[in-house]
């Protein structure tokens, strides 16, 4: 099944996501938004590439496997538990720190993102990991 | 230096050996050897400070919430056991070295070793009940892994299991035991019990504790009936069984009860059930040990009498016997890992370990053949070894037992005297007599193999000569610390002329007898065997456990019958029946709905909603049934809009999407849609349905009204930007406020793909 059309929307649509998965990834701390949503997105782009081009063409189009990303999800939310720890608060206890403080472009960041990160990765691999799998079947 | 310290350096030791071992060659033995080497050093140099009467204590908080505290205590009976076990230890790692380097996966071995090592170490200087639980299973952990280490063969890995499920067992009755002991003192730590032992002793807890902590240590320490596994353990290679399962590990339980004596003990009960199963465990193992021909089997019932023996000096209880049980245990680490050694050094240089295939040894190695002789004379218990002194500490404590001394005596004197008999039976029938054909001229074992049960040998003896100056120190504090209120008692090498030294030389007297008459009376012992053990308890063992494992597939096979139908309306009926009972017993709740309120739009929504359902219902086509649920779904997402939950509205519509998606993937591999089930089944489908659709309705709407107290996301709201510097409340609570179960969320998401992943690998490549 090979469409034309859906393949070069697919193709331009993809990048799109990527771009808006990672906006809505940021801003998820104050407005709607986060890493679920993120990562849901993320991989809806990928899959609509494998939809278009199959899926052995995406996954080398991919530098690392589903399998690679939803394992590096886990450890990054992992991890962001950890600075806590090294501060001497409980576990998973957030953690912040403010870059350019007073230059008006203030950049907040904290260990809920690194976190946040973390599930943006697992959601989008497991969507893919599931998804391929299926759809190569 | 401190033991905390000391336990991390061998557990990092254990984790690096295996990377280690290839570059250090047939040398990583000795350098390994060194950290239990300097711990050896380190307790020798606490030696006077206890002998002063002095116990070191540290603690680390862990659960202080419940009395769970990461501590130590450290007093004579722990030093005395740390020194075995890393004395031992130096000379078992430099032994195993050099023993395994023919063997694949040494450098794991010697980790396995290494971890056992570390573990031991923590039994023994644990100043908390949990603990010494934690370090106790870690030791049958690590023996598991040694004794199935050559896990190629069937019978090396039944007797790992088998092992493993019995001390598995004790350590679980264990845990029980513990929790039972804390509970009348508020925490776990030894020297809370230490300070008031009546508190347990007269409570009405005291019974089970007691029998669950006994259950433990009984099955550690291989007491009968639960002696089967350490012959059986006797699968593993030479330098385990010399370590863990003679010297060291198997005295755990044995230490538990020297432990636990001043706290447990001194009662009627204890007494009682100790001196029972010891002594017969304590004949039972030596009668046992007659009839087998491998040497190590040998050792090994030779190892579960010298644990009954000490199991009953605990229970007797007196100042000798307290005496006589620390002194023994010393005399019984030493000899018997020498043998074990040994025992791996024979097999090593001839090929076998069965003794009706061996002799002439002498002529060979004799300095091996001195070495181990001066072991078993220490065994027999003959001047000068140090086990000379032990037996007749034991012969006077068994002589002075306050009750049944005379049954006690007997089989402590027939046990005795079947350990002379095989001590020379080991000596004689290997070393000396008719020499069989060897296919290898067998040679002196070297170095490594030979320089640990020399000096262990060398120790016992140099104890035996000078027992005052050298035995004394070492040992008075572990048993002050085991009873309370008794002394050491000033150990001799020559007692005089008195009955304990005439019952030695008629136990001498009986064994030389018995060893000449040695083919009468094994045959004697065969069919005394024959009659009254027919049966292997390790074989009656196998098969409880088939009988079990048959029983839980029969049980796994009427609930996990592999429908998924079935499955889900299991789960469905369940809950919602549960749900309906809890609601009907329930006050009634009055709703109050108003309809009134509700914009037109969204009436036009819910109508959408309901048209859907329906139409999926009904449906006979796959496609648009998944339509009409996709409909179902996207009015939802109106509805979350409507009420202002964007974050909802976003979620449901992506996973709406790539729901379809993947329905939409699946379909395609589905056959054409038939009705397969009739209209019996249809109606019964329906009813579920409609429990469940009615239950969720009636749930819903009384959530709607039920107030308990009030809801959290006020407070989340008020704090979400204080404290978390977020905005978005949701957000905020999934990766912050309860980051925590977002985190087990998406593992489990991670294992779910995991699983579905290796599902469809699988059986495509199955179809292949």
């Amino acid at each position: 099944m090979e469409s034309v059309i859906l393949q070069i929307a697919a193709r331009h649509m993809r990048p799109l996501l990527v771009i808006l998965s990672l906006v809505v990834l940021y801003r998820g701390h104050n407005e709607p938004g986060g890493g679920f949503i993120g990562g849901l997105m993320l991989g809806a782009g990928y899959i609509l590439y494998a939809m278009a081009f199959g899926v052995q063409k995406t996954q080398k189009t991919i530098p690392i496997s589903p399998l690679v990303l939803t394992g590096i999800g886990l450890l990054l939310a992992l991890a962001s538990g950890l600075p806590a720890l090294l501060a001497g608060h409980i576990f998973m206890t957030g953690e912040w720190i403010t870059l350019f403080a007073g230059t008006g472009f203030d950049l907040k960041l904290g260990t809920p993102l690194l976190f946040d990160l973390g599930v943006y990765f697992t959601v989008a691999g497991m969507l893919m990991l599931v998804m391929f799998s299926i759809m190569e079947e | 230096m401190n033991i905390g310290l000391l336990l991390i350096a061998l557990l990092v030791l254990a984790t690096f050996a295996p990377f280690t071992r290839k570059y250090l060659g047939n040398a990583a033995g000795w350098v390994f050897a060194l950290i239990p080497f300097a711990g050896f050093a380190w307790f020798l140099s606490l030696l006077p400070e206890i002998n002063d009467g002095q116990v070191f204590t540290q603690r680390f908080a862990w659960l202080p919430a419940y009395g769970i505290d990461f501590s130590f205590y450290i007093d004579g009976l722990s030093v005395l056991f740390s020194l075995l076990v890393l004395g031992i230890g130096t000379f078992i790692l430099i032994y195993a070295g050099y023993y395994m380097k023919t063997y694949p996966m040494k450098g794991r071995f010697m980790g396995y070793m290494i971890l056992f090592m570390a573990s031991m170490l923590g039994v023994v200087v644990a100043g908390n009940l949990i603990t010494i639980f934690v370090f106790w299973e870690l030791t049958s952990i690590s023996s598991y892994l040694l004794i199935g280490y050559n896990h190629e063969k069937p019978e090396a890995r039944g007797a790992a299991l088998q092992a493993l499920l019995i001390t598995g067992f004790g350590g679980l009755a264990l845990l029980g035991g513990f929790v039972l002991m804390g509970i009348p003192y508020g925490n776990y730590e030894l020297s809370t019990l230490f300070s008031d032992p009546d508190l347990i002793r007269s409570s009405d807890l005291y019974l089970p504790a007691l029998i669950l902590v006994l259950i433990g240590a009984f099955t550690k320490s291989a007491q009968f009936p639960f002696h089967f596994w350490l012959p059986g353990a006797m699968a593993a290679p030479s330098p385990v069984s010399a370590y863990l399962h003679s010297a060291t590990m198997v005295k755990a339980g044995v230490f538990l009860l020297a432990r636990l004596n001043p706290v447990l003990g001194e009662t009627e009960l204890w007494h009682y059930l100790l001196s029972i199963f010891g002594v017969t465990t304590m004949f039972v193992g030596a009668w046992l040990s007659i009839t087998q021909t491998d040497l190590k089997r040998i050792l090994a019932y030779t190892t579960v009498s010298a644990l009954g023996t000490l199991v009953l000096l605990i229970g007797t209880g007196t100042e000798y016997a307290m005496n006589a049980a620390i002194i023994f245990l010393l005399v019984h680490a030493l000899y018997k890992g020498t043998l074990f050694m040994m025992a791996g050094n024979i097999e090593k240089k001839t090929g076998t370990r069965d003794i009706t295939k061996l002799g002439g040894l002498f002529k060979y190695m004799p300095f091996a053949a001195v070495v181990m002789a001066m072991a078993l004379v220490s065994m027999a218990g003959i001047p000068p070894m140090l086990g000379f002194i032990g037996k007749e500490l034991i012969y006077e404590a068994k002589v002075n037992a306050p009750d049944a001394h005379w049954f006690i005596l007997i089989a402590g004197f027939l046990t005795n005297v079947i350990l002379v008999f095989l001590s020379l039976r080991l000596a004689i029938d290997v070393f000396w007599g008719k020499e069989p054909a060897y296919e290898k001229k067998p040679v002196e074992p070297a170095l490594p193999l030979i320089i640990g049960p020399f000096f262990l040998v060398l120790i016992s003896f140099v104890l035996g000569l000078f027992p005052k100056t050298m035995a004394n120190p070492l040992t008075s504090q572990a048993i002050m610390a085991i009873s309370p209120g008794m002394a050491a008692i000033k150990l001799k090498l020559w007692h005089g002329f008195n009955l304990v030294l005439w019952l030695s030389a008629l136990t001498v007297a009986m064994g030389l007898l018995i060893f000449k008459h040695r083919l009468k009376f094994i045959a004697f012992a065969e069919k005394i065997n024959l009659r009254f053990f027919g049966s292997e308890f390790s074989k009656i063992f196998f098969k409880l456990i088939d009988k079990f494992l048959y029983l839980t597939k029969e049980q796994t096979k009427a609930i996990q019958h592999g429908y998924h139908r079935y499955y889900l309306m299991t789960v469905f009926v369940v809950a919602s029946v549960l749900v309906w009972i809890q609601i009907w017993n329930a006050d009634p709740v009055i709703l109050e709905l108003n309809f009134r309120d509700m914009p037109l739009n969204l009436v036009a929504v819910v109508a959408l909603i309901i048209t859907a359902t329906i139409s999926a219902v009904v449906s006979h086509s796959r496609v648009v049934a998944l339509i009409a649920m996709g409909v179902i779904g996207f009015g939802i997402t109106i509805i979350f809009i409507a009420y202002s939950g964007v974050d909802l509205a976003i979620t449901m519509i992506l996973v709406e999407t790539l729901m379809i998606i993947l329905a939409m993937a699946v379909l395609y591999h589905l056959p054409k849609y038939v009705k397969y089930s009739d209209t019996g089944a249809r109606m019964r489908d329906a009813l579920v349905a409609v429990l469940v659709g009615t239950f969720m309705m009636v749930l819903v709407l009384q959530a709607g009204t039920t107030v308990v107290e009030a809801p959290i996301s006020e407070y989340f709201k008020e704090v979400s930007y204080t404290e978390a510097f977020g905005r978005n409340i949701v957000n905020v609570i999934l990766v912050d406020f309860r980051a925590l179960d977002t985190l087990g969320e998406i593992t489990v998401i991670a294992i779910a793909a995991l699983g579905i992943f290796s599902m469809i690998k699988l059986t495509q490549r199955n179809k292949i």
